[in-house]
């Protein structure tokens, strides 16, 4: 029942957030910015938004922290993923 | 009296910092980690086999992004509608879930219909146009497997979400299950946020 006291304007705050987020994300593909730096603004924003949904969509914020761990889990594992391949992807 | 209290109270489940509220909750958070290693196994295979080419086209030049800005935005919108229509039930307003759910439907169908479209273009007009096909260009391979397994999820979700929109309606549902399809819902929507900056954006 605790989930019921979340309001819908609060959700619909999100949603501007989110709705703002990807407006900017594509404008500044359009900017044409250096490589790297368009790289890592666009990943800050894609996480970002990612964690608004996770956080007040699915109720993360809100939640036990079982499901908290659970959700961080794949995380952690595809970090791993990426570190196992560093010798396939930079050989040398 | 008392010891009937005592036996009562020993065979209620110990409750313990891990115990979650729900455990179809559990279930439906187990399954989506287990999702969402699956696309991330995609997605990290992906940055390593273009990281790997020596020529990447420019993913916006080829794919255009102005109708996926559009596809993301319709599916943010359906995520929000998936709030409403859970906050409408917890009231037990019905005909307001009634809408917000069916809406939630409606953006799924149209974001499934844009990715039709999409691809059709691709796969008719552009990609024989710069004279590359999904079967022998790794650009176009990993583009249309992340973009159909997520298309996949979003045809899932759709018959997942009519499914609680008829149960609930039947009396068979309550709150709890739809919080559940929410959960998958958002997350489907989650990955696509991703897909959208790794596939067509960078």
């Amino acid at each position: 029942m605790s989930s019921a006291s979340h309001s819908a304007s609060n959700y619909i705050k999100i949603f501007y957030i989110l709705l703002v987020l990807t407006i900017v994300e594509v404008a500044i593909v359009y900017l044409g910015l250096p490589k790297m730096l368009l790289a890592a603004l666009l990943i800050i924003f894609a996480v970002w938004k990612a964690a608004l949904v996770a956080m007040h969509f699915m109720h993360l914020k809100f939640e036990k922290r079982t499901l908290a761990l659970v959700a961080i889990t794949p995380f952690v594992l595809c970090v791993f993923l990426i570190l196992m391949l560093m010798p396939d992807i930079f050989p040398h | 009296m008392s010891e009937a209290a005592v036996l009562h109270a020993e065979a209620e489940p110990q409750e313990s910092p891990l115990t979650p509220e729900s455990w179809g909750k559990l279930g439906m958070w187990l399954f989506l980690a287990g999702d969402a290693m699956s696309f991330g196994g995609l997605i990290v295979g992906y940055g390593i086999l273009r990281h790997a080419s020596n020529k990447w086209p420019v993913p916006k030049d080829v794919l255009g992004i102005n109708l996926t800005a559009f596809m993301t935005f319709l599916l943010i919108v359906s995520s929000v509608w998936m709030v409403l229509a859970l906050a409408s039930i917890q009231e037990n307003n019905k005909a307001r879930f009634n809408k917000f759910l069916g809406l939630t439907i409606l953006g799924g169908v149209l974001f499934l219909g844009c990715q039709a479209y999409e691809w059709t273009h691709l796969l008719g007009h552009r990609l024989p146009e710069l004279g590359i096909s999904f079967t022998n260009n790794l650009f176009a391979t990993t583009f249309f497997i992340l973009t159909g397994f997520h298309g996949m999820h979003v045809t899932g979700g759709v018959i997942y979400n009519t499914c609680v929109l008829v149960a609930v309606n039947r009396g068979r549902y309550e709150a709890k299950h739809v919080e559940i399809a929410g959960l998958y819902w958002h997350f489907v929507d989650l990955v696509w946020i991703l897909i959208f900056t790794f596939v067509y954006l960078l």
